[in-house]
């Protein structure tokens, strides 16, 4: 049984739709990432799950319970949700032990002094139980902030772009650090965020919003290597659309030349048609040519490699080099085995 | 493991369709729209209002007895000397204006760009005539100044002059003497916010200037100045307010404004109506004074970068120039804190006993019971209010705030008349009620008692309160809310546990302005106040305006010594920035 199950979940703000008919399961222990650009619904989709919105349309689950449907919203605090926000939203009045005992006035004195140890001990925080919270740091803040919600033993811990606000330098190391601890929890969460990297690390799978919609939903491996549409393709990172005809069942043949089609969908009834596919910059190579007349115009020393731009048919991609081609002619080459584009019938050969 | 499968999906609504509206669909549509607001309006909401429209009755009920009332002696006011109180209190209100900015701007400008010695004495201190109130400067000066005072009997004696004829003097009793007495008192206001405005600036644009071939001077009249024009117009608004709504200092010194005018049509006809009309002229200029200063505050400072202005903008003055500087702000101290300080103590050495058998202990005692509970009763409203703008934040909560802070632009005589017409109509209908049950009524129960200064207080300055813990809930971070909801502490439980410990320290320093100003307000307790009952204030003025201020002078201390209190919490303030 899912422990999140959202049906047909409708948003409107001012009488504009925010989220059309949105549907998303989450299974126990699992780690979702709502994906997508700004002003996409990710927010609002979290906010309808934890019952902050009132003008929500369609049917939750939380475990067993239903908290939203036509006759029903059920009141926040009834929905046993976790909250995680990028501002860690500790309560700076109250000390480290007070904030992960906050939501546990319903239980005994020794209980509720039994479960703070316990839930410090997690993230190896007991010495700081009597600090306030901004004598920490901010990764150790966010820290507190998930085992408070996890006192409370929530049936799924809800992240508001929880890891924007840590520093670079340590913030995989936390994700890492609290994806663990949820995996040995068994704690099912919803992650919310708009940094790639991020979604990648912390989650199972990811959905990538757009408009209100889910244009794709899969783990990060086949998001970026099998997007389903233009927008997840694009999103998830640059490339360069390419116009190719179907030769067999294993190969395209391109301005570029011949490319050898490892993709998921079979191409074999399409021979002879003419599709669309997405190379991403580690399918390109540059080599010199005097003859070409594609030029590297712009280019970036990055360190280990160079990073050059090309401008081909109206479309600009970085390509890492090894050596510097800047403002020299050069030809595109495909890696012969490119096994992960997106392919797309276009509208005219 | 499931798929989350997303699309829109084509929905066919079915379009209405098109019909002749009548007159009755119009209404009940009307209704519909009427009943859909009341709908989304919770309990919650209209409880708000409710309190909102509470607090600004005496607005309303002013304005409804203007436009209502008879007001018997309007006409003849009209066709006599209403045009006299208008031009004074224009004059007033100009010149002190003009007084002010002649005296705050170039403070402003030494306090905040030049070194000299003294500066880090001066930067608190020329905040102190802020606690004087003008009046008592009045009488003091009035004191010194007069024909009878040292002042004029040491020139008498020095040149032999033996009458008024022989000489000019400078006639204090008069708008120009009254303009005065305000801008000593009323001059740390632009002082302090143009001053502000000045260190906000980025030092850049001067230091271009300055490279461009400008000096220091011109600097101040081609950049900095023209750079904190909101700023100055902001201030200089707020300070034609409070010049506005003086009432001690221009009754005093005999000068006809619009404030005297109410206070004489009041007191001296009983006419509520007239009253009415003419605090209803003053609230219309004080609205409009407010609009420039809320415009102005509201605009963006330009050349104000903090991200840029990093390095601050400092003159160190050469020896003449920080003597001349020293001179100036030592003149202006003396003048507007030191002398009339020095007076009232001297006056309360000379007149100890006299001072102290006068029941002042009492007096006092009615002014802490009334700021005490006014501050009480307006920061708990402005809690109420802020806390259901927080969790319902529409715009008619926002609306709600903002109809419950109009009190502080309505002067005391003003407010006195707006509090006594809704308490008088409640007084009438009380006692009308128990006549009816063959019972004898109460009297003026709300009217004629110390509720009725409370409630002028309470509508005045929660004001104050609101500002401050709408600014403190600003500082809150909404996650907070949402995360204290999802485990199980929302409502009252989220106001008590999170709100009141986040917000308690500006809540407090709120109440503490409340008081102080409840505890100095003069015209208001002196309209509203039952027969017998002195306050602190009312008990200076009635000793200062009979010519015997030495009697009084202990509880004009008190006065200044209360007003002190503020300024401290605001320099405490400018040195934690």
């Amino acid at each position: 049984m899912s422990v999140l199950n959202i049906q047909n979940l409708e948003v409107s703000y001012q009488n504009q739709p925010v989220i059309k008919k949105l549907n998303l399961q989450i299974e126990p222990g699992e780690i979702v990432a709502l994906f997508g650009p700004s002003g996409g619904g990710k927010s609002t989709v979290l906010k309808a799950v934890a019952g902050l919105l009132e003008d929500v349309s369609g049917t939750v689950n939380i475990g067993d319970t239903l908290v939203l449907s036509d006759k029903l919203n059920l009141p926040t605090e009834k929905r046993n949700v976790g909250l995680i926000f990028q501002d860690y939203a500790l309560f700076p009045h109250l000390t480290v032990e007070e904030n992960v005992a906050f939501g546990l006035g319903h239980l005994p004195k020794e209980e509720r002094l039994e479960r703070v140890t316990e839930m410090l001990a997690l993230i190896k925080l007991s010495s700081s139980r009597g600090k306030y919270p901004h004598q920490l740091s901010g990764g150790q803040q966010q820290r507190i902030a998930i085992v408070r919600a996890l006192a409370c033993k929530p049936n799924i811990l809800l992240f508001d772009e929880a890891f924007s606000n840590i520093d670079p330098q340590f913030r995989f190391e936390l994700i890492a650090d609290i994806r663990t601890l949820l995996k040995d929890q068994n704690t099912s969460a919803l992650f919310v965020t708009h940094n790639q990297d991020e979604a990648f690390a912390f989650c199972d799978r990811i959905a990538v919003l757009n408009e209100g919609q889910i244009e794709q939903i899969d783990t990060a491996e086949r998001l970026f290597n099998y997007p389903k549409t233009r927008f997840v393709a694009e999103f998830l990172g640059e490339g360069l659309w390419l116009r190719t005809q179907v030769a067999s069942a294993h190969r395209l043949s391109s301005e570029l030349g011949e490319i050898a089609y490892c993709g998921e969908s079979s191409i074999e009834s399409m021979v002879g048609q003419y599709v669309d596919i997405y190379l991403r910059p580690h399918h390109l190579r540059l080599e010199f040519s005097l003859d070409s007349k594609i030029k590297v115009t712009k280019e970036r020393f990055v360190g280990q490699y160079f990073e050059s731009t090309i401008e081909w048919f109206g479309q600009s991609i970085k390509v890492r080099t090894v050596y510097s081609f800047l403002d020299k002619t050069v030809k595109i080459k495909v890696d012969t085995n490119v096994s992960a584009v997106f392919l797309e019938h276009p509208s005219a050969p | 493991m499931s798929l989350g499968i997303s699309g829109s999906e084509a929905v066919a609504e079915t379009l209405p369709q098109p019909q002749k509206i009548t007159e009755h669909a119009k209404g009940s549509r009307l209704a519909a729209l009427v009943v859909s607001i009341f709908r989304t309006l919770s309990k919650v909401h209209l409880g708000g209002l409710l309190l909102a429209v509470l607090l600004s009755t005496p607005l309303f009920a002013l304005f409804y007895e203007a436009i209502v009332g008879e007001g018997e002696s309007f006409e003849y006011i009209k066709q006599t000397v209403l045009g006299d109180y208008i031009v004074n209190t224009l004059i007033l209100v100009f010149s002190v204006g003009f007084l002010a900015l002649l005296i705050g701007v170039p403070l402003a400008w030494l306090m905040s760009v030049c070194e000299f010695k003294g500066k880090s004495f001066f930067k608190w201190a020329l905040v102190l005539p802020l606690a004087m109130p003008a009046y008592l400067v009045a009488y003091t000066y009035t004191d010194l100044l007069d024909y009878a005072g040292p002042i004029q009997i040491a020139l008498r004696s020095w040149f032999g002059w033996q009458s008024p004829n022989d000489y000019w003097f400078f006639d204090i009793r008069s708008i120009e003497g009254a303009s005065l007495m305000l801008a000593l008192v009323l001059y740390p206001y632009i002082y302090l916010m143009v001053r502000a405005s000045f260190l906000e600036q980025n030092a850049a644009l001067t230091h271009a200037a300055r490279t461009l071939g400008q000096s220091p001077l011109r600097c101040f009249f081609k950049v900095s100045l023209p750079v904190a024009r909101n700023a100055i117009i902001a201030s200089v608004a707020l300070v034609m307010m409070e010049s506005m709504a003086d009432f001690a200092t221009v009754h005093y010194f005999a000068v006809s404004t619009l404030t005297t005018a109410v206070y004489d049509t009041w007191l001296g006809h009983y006419d509520l109506g007239s009253a009415a009309k003419l605090s209803s002229i003053m609230v219309l200029g004080m609205f409009m004074l407010l609009y420039v200063e809320r415009l102005q505050n509201g605009k963006k400072q330009t050349g104000a970068d903090a991200k840029v202005s990093q390095q601050k903008l400092m003159y160190q003055l050469s020896t003449k120039q920080s003597i001349i500087a020293f001179c100036f702000c030592s003149l202006i101290l003396i003048i507007a804190f030191v002398v009339p300080a020095a007076v009232l103590v001297g006056y309360a050495l000379d007149y100890y006993a006299e001072s102290w058998s006068t029941g002042i202990m009492t007096y006092a005692f009615n002014s802490i019971l009334i700021a005490a509970i006014a501050a009480i009763a307006a920061l708990a409203l402005s809690v109420v209010l802020n806390f259901i703008l927080r969790c319902r934040p529409y715009p008619a909560q926002k609306f709600s705030l903002k109809l419950a802070s109009t009190g502080y632009a309505i002067p005391g005589t003003v407010m006195a008349i707006g509090v006594l017409i809704p308490l008088s109509f409640l007084d009438t209908s009380i006692n009308e009620i128990a006549e009816s049950f063959g019972m004898q009524g109460p009297g003026l129960l709300l009217s004629g008692s110390i509720i009725a200064i409370i409630l002028a207080h309470l509508v005045r300055f929660v004001a104050i309160a609101n500002k401050s813990v709408e600014a403190s809930y600003m500082k809150i971070s909404p996650s907070l809310d949402m995360v204290s909801k999802t485990m199980g502490q929302g409502g009252v439980k989220l106001l008590s546990k999170v709100h009141l410990p986040l917000i308690r320290k500006s809540a407090l320093v709120a109440s503490l302005l409340i008081f102080v100003e409840s505890m100095k307000e003069l015209p208001a307790a002196l309209l509203l106040r039952p027969f017998d009952f002195q306050t602190l204030p009312t008990y200076v003025y009635q000793f200062a305006s009979d010519e015997q201020l030495e009697i009084a002078a202990l509880g004009a201390i008190l006065i200044v010594l209360v007003g002190l209190v503020p300024l401290i919490l605001l320099n405490r303030s400018i040195d934690s920035h």
